[in-house]
């Protein structure tokens, strides 16, 4: 693309997360737009500040000492659009990950149904369910009121009856919010977003509408076995964005200011993994992850097809959340270092009411790492549990981004790859792309009014090419050779390997540097399932190289404490002393 | 990246100005200028808790809301008792619809009362031995003080206040249940670390009015948040001594009041647990904000020096690799032990 296509501005993209503000900033150079460099600040949103105004200047401040460029007026007034001597900004855009978790009510018909499609919509905010409220409830009319007063909640999501389907059931569910809801106080009634049956959506906003805040949405289970998410999470996502600007203050002023609606930072995120999954091989999926420090973003788009969901555990404030999924000792497995089970819990206590503290020590760097594999694997399981709905096989991703400070600060790429594979045990071919400048958000906050910028700078340097990994899909026993790899690389220099199951192998591609490698599958070994590649084919190398990652899956880790921690080590060396 | 410090008050002498509010509107029952304890119940108000629904229509067997709505015989926002009538019908063989409980109408629609039982108001307590400074009506109180000010990480939600004591030898010990004997009823009582359930137990029966704890074992959150004996935690979760400083101010206000406040830590409202004890000294307010600075006092805030305090000698220009690889903004800080330690700005807050 040239400068001649496209209008050449220069774009400031801030975004405002639970723990650190980022404002990163974007110009054409040459006839493209490159991402130029960004500012951070401790975000100002918490007490005693109360004002996001306050972390974007420091950020921004932050990038003009970085750059040299001239940001702010006098006055600390953000000068845009930019000026002829070059200071200032054409365009601002604007995410947000910050802000407590949403505190949300699901009311529905069926719990496998309505209730369900209510819990996979709310699980794509920054959200948790605190109740359920369904035709299954056995709660007396008196109790379900008490129950929604009590849970004091910021939104209510209302689902159930298909297209044309129940409505009486739907209409009694009403009277139960309107019921709880307007004898609350004005200033504490929630948001409702109606997302079920459309025939009633018209009605619902005339007799929720007296009282309340409501959102119509598209039907999310348009048919009983038809779920169809998407539509209402755009809803969902002006909603969040409505609470957070009143829980927040200076985001309404800031927002003005933009050039595209504040986003919450998750669906931006997810923007950027769609956008990739209509460029990318339809065949595979493109998978997105953002470990936070309040939540972690998991994305998955297939043919531009995006399922987005938000885990309200991260390293921050929520890492002790992780507890309520695997115990301690399944965390303390992916540490080479041994650790008792209460200074894990301490640590995780520790560090959730310090969300901001950096790992001091091996031992907390080993436990922050360990948690990253086990937020991860959640992550994926859950992902494949629902993928599995359509789809019998495993699932393979091209390529999977990764973000989020444990991995891009980590001290070592391959540190950050083997967190990557660890967690997410992927199968088949994949390029793992590191976001290190924290970009992706930004860039999906940007993408609603200028779909080049993001483009060009995804494939700019801006993010890193961690490598090329090759996990093949076999049930041959430990040790015996499943792969035949003959590499040759640019110069002619030929190379063949044998990799035997159990193993992890860096082949020596350096950074850039492109290979044609040749896979002979052995003993029934599957390279890729939904991949359709030749076994020939190009690869380049990225920072850790090109790995084969055959150790199996699920990664099955020795019983005994030493023989775990020797195998976990050897892996890390394997990795780094390519 | 610009750092911000977090900024905690262990202070010996400071102006404390805190509001105390309702969680809805309500009743204020002080005036400015009047003097409270901890424990004065300064607002009230009726928390919508408990309700009860009477489905009119249905009881009366009539045929739409509309005509329900006739034979309603209250008004919304009607006070009345168990018993009493709420609808009647007027034909020949009279029906009547009584009030399931006492309580308040707060809402009458689709031929249905629904009634708000009534319940112990909810009391709002000052928090801390001061003077009213200001009456926000209907919301609550400005409640104003000078004295020592300690704030801690976690909370159980709790009010108190008594004699302060120490329970332990030194600012590392265990609380144990021979630590505590009736003698300390009624006090509030500092212990450096607590790792049995016993001891809280003790704790609650003797009782004590509050806990002050360098640190606690996660797996005691569960019964603490449920106890009613305040607890508050300075330092944070494991083994963790009282620090230095809050220590030292501890030891030296023994016997005197202390006022327990142990409100949950939510950053975002800003509210915190925090022990005050009121001196009759002149005093100004403590900065809420500020920027890390050589000559700070700061406290470690993670393993392996969680809860040591130090002075910051410098702060490291750039990035500065740890032991571990980690880049990161950090400072050379020197402990109280004398030693010189380099760790990230990040973990670290500021005590003043």
């Amino acid at each position: 693309m040239t400068t001649s296509t496209i209008d050449a501005e220069s774009i400031l993209a801030v975004e405002i997360g639970s723990t650190l503000t980022r404002a990163a900033l974007f110009d054409v150079v040459e006839g493209v737009y490159h991402f130029i460099a960004s500012g951070s600040a401790t975000s100002t949103v918490d007490a005693p500040f109360h004002d996001a105004g306050e972390c974007v200047h420091l950020a921004i401040e932050d990038l003009q000492t970085i750059t040299g460029r001239q940001l702010l007026d006098k006055d600390a007034r953000i000068i845009l659009p930019g000026k002829s001597d070059g200071s200032g900004v054409d365009r601002m855009a604007m995410s947000i990950s910050a802000g407590p978790t949403l505190r949300v009510i699901n009311a529905g018909l069926l719990d496998d149904v309505s209730l369900q499609s209510g819990q996979n919509l709310i699980a794509t905010a920054k959200a948790r369910v605190i109740d359920n409220f369904g035709l299954s409830d056995a709660r007396s009319t008196d109790e379900k009121i008490d129950a929604i007063i009590r849970a004091e909640p910021d939104l209510i999501i209302l689902t159930g009856g298909t297209q044309q389907g129940a409505s009486r059931s739907v209409l009694k569910m009403v009277e139960l919010i309107m019921m709880s809801c307007r004898i609350l106080p004005e200033t504490s009634r929630p948001e409702v977003i109606f997302a079920g049956n459309r025939v009633l959506a018209k009605r619902i906003k005339e007799v929720l509408g007296k009282w309340f805040s409501v959102h119509t949405a598209p039907n999310v289970r348009p048919l009983i076995d038809l779920e169809d998410i998407s539509p209402a999470e755009a809803v969902l996502t002006n909603v969040v964005t409505r609470i957070r600007t009143s829980q927040i203050g200076g985001l309404k002023e800031l927002g003005k200011a933009c050039t595209a609606p504040l986003t919450p930072a998750p669906q931006a995120f997810g923007r950027i993994v769609r956008f990739l999954s209509e460029i990318y091989n339809p065949n595979k999926g493109v998978m997105g992850i953002d470990v936070g420090a309040s939540s972690t973003t998991f994305s998955v788009a297939v043919a531009g097809g995006l399922t987005n969901k938000v885990y309200p555990v991260g390293l921050g404030s929520s890492i002790k959340d992780i507890l309520e999924f695997y115990e301690p000792a399944e965390i303390i497995q992916w540490m080479d270092i041994p650790l008792s089970e209460d200074s894990l819990v301490s640590y995780l206590w520790q560090k959730s009411i310090n969300p901001g503290s950096q790992p001091l020590d091996h031992t907390a760097m080993a436990i922050e790492q360990a948690v990253t594999r086990m937020i991860l694997r959640h992550a994926m399981q859950e992902i494949k549990a629902k993928w599995r709905e359509n789809w019998e096989d495993e699932v393979s991703f091209e390529p999977i981004l990764a973000g989020g400070a444990v991995l891009t600060n980590a001290p070592t790429p391959a540190q950050s790859l083997l967190m990557i594979l660890d967690g997410l045990q992927p199968v088949g071919i994949s390029t793992i792309i590191l976001d290190q400048n924290t970009l992706t958000a930004s860039l999906g906050t940007i993408a609603a009014f200028n779909p080049i910028l993001p483009v060009q700078v995804l494939e700019s340097g801006a993010f890193l090419n961690l490598g090329t990994v090759i996990c093949p899909v076999t049930k041959a026993r430990y040790g015996t050779p499943v792969l035949n790899i003959r590499m040759e690389h640019e110069n002619g220099f030929k190379e063949t390997f044998t990799i035997k199951q159990g193993s992890i192998t860096a082949l020596p591609l350096r950074m850039g540097e492109t290979a044609t490698i040749a896979l002979d599958a052995l003993r029934g070994t599957e390279i890729d399932p939904n991949g359709n590649r030749a076994n020939t084919f190009k690869i380049i190398g990225g920072v850790c190289g090109a790995v084969i990652d055959a150790r199996g899956r699920p990664i099955q880790l020795p019983k005994e404490d030493g023989r775990r921690r020797e195998l976990l080590k050897k892996w890390q060396n394997t990795l780094e002393n390519r | 990246m610009i750092i911000l410090a977090p900024v905690t008050h262990i202070v010996p002498l400071t102006k404390v100005r805190r509001a105390r509010l309702l969680p809805t509107n309500g009743r204020v029952l002080v005036k400015a200028g009047q003097s409270v304890t901890a424990s004065d119940v300064v607002a009230e108000t009726r928390l919508q808790n408990k309700h009860t629904l009477v489905d009119v229509q249905r009881d009366l067997n009539m045929t739409s809301a509309a005509e329900t709505r006739e034979v309603i015989d209250r008004k919304l926002g009607e006070r009345v008792q168990e018993g009493d009538v709420i609808a009647e019908t007027g034909r020949l063989f009279r029906r009547v619809v009584r009030a399931p409980v006492s309580g308040v109408i707060v809402m009458i629609s689709s031929g249905q009362v629904l009634m708000e039982a009534d319940q112990p108001p909810f009391r709002l307590k000052a928090g801390l031995d001061g003077e009213v400074t200001e009456v926000l009506p209907e919301q609550g109180v400005m409640v104003e003080t000078n004295g020592a000010l300690l704030q801690g990480v976690w909370g159980n939600g709790k009010i108190s206040q008594g004699l302060l004591l120490n329970l332990t030898q030194s600012a590392g010990d265990e609380l144990t249940p021979p630590k505590m004997d009736v003698s300390m009823r009624g006090a509030i009582g500092f212990a450096g670390w607590c790792g049995r359930p016993e001891a809280l137990e003790i704790a609650a029966q003797l009782p004590l009015r509050g806990l002050i704890l360098g640190s606690i074992l996660p797996g005691l959150i569960p019964l603490a948040e449920k106890m009613d004996l305040p607890i508050m935690v300075l330092e944070g979760f494991g083994q963790i001594a009282i620090n230095h400083i809050a220590y030292d101010l501890l030891i030296t206000n023994v016997q005197r009041s202390i006022a327990l406040n142990t409100a949950p830590w939510n950053r975002f409202t800003g509210s915190r647990p925090e022990a005050i004890i009121t001196l009759p000294a002149p005093a100004e307010s403590s900065p809420e904000i500020d920027i890390f600075k050589p000559g700070q006092t700061i406290r470690v805030q993670t393993a392996p020096y969680c809860g040591q305090t130090g002075i910051l000698s410098n702060i490291l220009p750039g990035l500065t690799t740890l032991d571990n690889g980690l880049r990161t903004q950090a400072a050379i800080v020197r402990l109280r032990e004398n030693n010189e330690i380099t760790v990230p700005l990040a973990n670290l807050d500021v005590l003043q």
